[in-house]
């Protein structure tokens, strides 16, 4: 059958894809995250990473830091959608590469080698906050703080230094200065 | 120290405490104590279904009749697996529901025990919330922000899943109000600006082709929201048309009504829409069925969208003026404001809009739902005219099941007050109209409630014919028989060479035994003569009433928007059927 030109389903012209974090403060209540989750999955829209844990105990507030990319208008859906959920208490959207946002990831390798080897690892992770969490004579796993394209870069680079199991958060935001997210 | 109540009984306090008078349902394990408490609360009836999806859609035709929440109960596992088609119907159309579901006692839950299933997470998605009631101390909250949740904001379906050792506990009762701290719908409700209103009212005046394009959200506003829409355009004298859901809200006989847009809608309304400057959309969500190809959607006109749901602006179409806000409130301002400043307005625009009338006139000149009748076999479309006629002089309430005659029910049943037009638009339920009308006819007694039927579809929920028996509801069932699924027969004809794969019923049941093993009456109409005494027949009869109309078995559903088209390209008849591209084929 010719692809479809249907007037019910075809899309209308598509905008530009842009990566956005947006950032959800919800009710750490059972099935939030499937709920958040679901959302994204019924309406088609994607997730490249998540990021989620308890930032208030007393109240019980989770902060879900999710990254997507999506038309302008499907971020907008996005917002919107996850506003209406009963749980959701506010919803912050930026784009990637605003000025003002901070945004990490964090990272664990775990490397196979020699103590030279290993040197050279750590000199390489330098800049990324390195931290040696495990060490021993064949082997070290080591943490670094990073945006993901620096990561990414890191993990191709170790791979030739005995680099053998990665793991890795999503990425959190917060803003620069003394504002916050409203 | 307050008394301790069971679950069960918190549920029905908290039901009595929302002013609950009937329950839709079906009983189970799962929901035996809650049932077993239903003896002990005597201002609460409940009506027993023969399947839950039929309780379901009862529950919502009560809804949309009588503009108050519709309660369900059903068990746990099959019990809220057949009510997810109720549901989710009731998600698409907006309409408030509270479905409690039995579940297996908390320490089996997960283990795969007896009519065990996952409630809440089937129903996520289809509800607008859903909670799993794991404390019994917590019964009372949940069960009151359930209701606070289904009717405010957009109205919709919720769930609230009580396992079984949770309806035994003994708890605290305590009735919460508005415990919803932040407003529904991710907006907190502001006032609208007069810098909005004139806004609103100065792109009404710049118009000269202006339209009014009102949805389901005028009627589920409440009935002052259609008195208000009514004051509007007579302040206007803009023509007016409405979506499938929004049909009542103005009255379907008057001269500013161009009848209903879409892609059965009438030639008049597509073209006005396709053509206008200024279109004024209020509590309508531009569905695929209403906009045809988004890209050549209404190209010149400045839009206005009024909703309460702000995900529903912008998600298809963009607009020049958004306003996030209750119908009602909205129109209430806007009249306010508009009578201010723009007295004698209708008349003072006459010139300005007298144009745009006269080409309309020309639009409506085509009569694009006239259709070439018979005096051999009765015409589906005039079985719906000659009911409309033998029917408007009293208040009647229509349901339909999904499918050509549904459509021929929208073009040719003039609705004149909200709440009297029941059907699944947004999910197309077939076998939502007669569990739908059982609902009707409760909300509303001694009124005349009749389920505008396909014979395919009304057997999908068939069996609660047996339910109207029981409560002497003298619901009428009207079926329109042409032995196919008809809609499926039409798309079969127009875009697949006539290969009418499947969409034949053959074995059909004989409709009048059938309602008379039902214990109800069963009347057939053959020919148009007799069609006449017949509906009155059925009108007369102050008992249940399966109506078999036998129509024309080849009759097809126009005026019609083909595939691939935009909105001023519409096939009003069969003699202008042409041929529809292989692009266009896809679409059902």
């Amino acid at each position: 059958m010719a692809k479809s030109k249907s007037a019910y389903s075809v899309p209308g012209k598509i905008g530009k894809i842009e990566r956005h974090i947006i950032v959800v403060w919800v009710d750490n209540e059972a099935g939030v995250l499937a709920r958040i989750a679901g959302l994204f999955s019924g309406r088609g829209y994607n997730i490249e990473s998540l990021a989620v844990a308890e930032v208030d105990k007393k109240k019980h507030i989770s902060r879900i830091t999710i990254v997507t990319e999506g038309t302008p208008q499907v971020i907008e859906q996005i917002n919107l959608q996850l506003k209406k959920l009963v749980p959701v208490h506010k919803v912050a959207d930026f784009k990637r590469g605003e000025k003002d946002i901070l945004f990490r990831e964090l990272a664990l390798f775990k490397i196979l080698g020699n103590s030279k080897k290993i040197e050279k690892v750590k000199k390489i992770c330098k800049k990324f906050n390195p931290v040696v969490l495990d060490k021993t004579n064949k082997s070290v796993v080591i943490q670094v703080t990073a945006l993901r394209a620096e990561i990414d870069k890191l993990a191709l680079d170790l791979k030739s230094l005995g680099l053998i199991s990665t793991s890795r958060t999503g990425a959190v935001a917060m803003t620069k200065g003394p504002k916050i997210f409203n | 120290m307050p008394k301790l109540l069971s679950g069960a009984e918190i549920v029905f306090k908290a039901l009595e405490d929302q002013k609950v008078e009937y329950i839709f349902g079906y009983p189970g394990g799962a929901v035996l104590p809650i049932y077993d408490e239903l003896k002990n609360h005597k201002t609460i009836k409940h009506i027993l279904a023969r399947h839950e999806q039929g309780a379901g859609h009862s529950a919502e035709g009560y809804a949309r009749s009588s503009g108050k929440p519709g309660v369900l109960l059903v068990t746990s596992g099959p019990g809220a697996t057949n009510a997810v088609t109720a549901l989710t119907d009731a998600y698409m159309d907006s309409v408030p529901l509270v479905c409690i579901s039995g579940q297996v006692p908390t320490h089996l839950i997960g283990t795969d025990a007896f009519q065990e299933c996952d409630t809440t997470g089937i129903t996520r998605p289809c509800t607008k919330h859903n909670w799993l009631v794991k404390d019994v101390n917590d019964l009372s909250r949940v069960l009151h922000l359930a209701f606070e949740v289904a009717t405010t904001g957009r109205p919709g379906p919720v769930l609230v899943d009580i396992p079984k050792d949770i309806q035994f506990k003994k708890g605290k009762y305590k009735f919460f109000k508005n415990t919803l701290k932040k407003k529904l719908n991710g907006k907190v409700s502001k006032k609208i600006s007069n810098q909005e209103l004139d806004k609103f009212v100065d792109l009404m005046k710049k118009s000269s082709k202006p339209i009014f394009y009102t949805g389901g959200g005028v009627i589920n506003s409440g009935p002052e929201a259609s008195k208000h829409l009514r004051e509007l355009v007579s302040l206007t004298g803009f023509p007016i048309t409405s979506t499938l859901q929004g049909l009542g809200a103005y009255p379907g006989d008057d001269p500013q009504f161009l009848g209903m847009l879409g892609m059965h809608g009438t030639y008049e309304a597509n073209n006005a829409m396709h053509d206008c400057d200024l279109m004024i959309n209020i509590g309508a969500r531009f569905d695929d069925r209403i906009t045809g190809k988004v890209d050549e959607f209404s190209p010149g006109s400045k839009k206005i969208h009024v909703d309460i749901d702000p995900s529903s602006i912008g998600k298809n179409i963009k607009v020049d003026l958004a306003i996030v806000s209750d119908v009602t409130e909205l129109l209430k301002s806007l009249n306010k404001r508009f009578k201010e400043k723009n007295k004698n307005f209708a008349s003072s625009n006459k010139q300005k809009t007298s144009k745009w009338w006269e080409q309309i006139g020309k639009w409506r000149e085509k009569k694009s739902l006239n259709f070439i009748n018979s005096n051999k076999v009765i015409k589906p479309q005039h079985a719906v005219q000659r009911l409309y006629e033998l029917t408007k002089n009293q208040d009647t309430f229509i349901t339909t099941e999904v499918g050509q005659h549904q459509m021929w029910a929208a073009q040719h049943y003039k609705f004149n007050k909200p709440n009297r037009w029941m059907t699944s638009g947004g999910l197309g339920t077939m076998g939502y109209g007669l569990p739908a009308a059982i609902g009707v006819q409760i909300a509303n007694p001694g009124k005349l409630v009749v389920d505008i039927a396909g014979e395919a579809s009304v057997l999908m929920t068939m069996q609660e014919m047996s339910t109207a028996v029981q409560y002497r509801l003298p619901i009428k069932i009207f079926i329109l028989n042409n032995e196919y699924m008809g809609m499926v027969r039409q798309w079969q004809e127009l875009l697949h060479e006539k290969n009418y794969s499947e969409s034949y019923t053959a074995a059909l049941p004989d409709f009048v035994k059938l309602a008379e093993s039902y214990g109800c009456v069963g009347i057939r109409a053959k020919t148009p003569e007799e069609l006449d005494e017949k509906i009155k027949e059925m009108i007369n009869v102050d008992k249940p009433v399966i109506f078999d109309c036998v129509v024309d078995k080849a009759e097809n559903c126009f005026p019609m928007i083909p595939s691939g088209k935009p909105h001023n390209q519409m096939i009003l008849g069969p003699e202008e059927e042409e041929e529809i591209s292989d692009e266009g084929k896809i679409l059902v």
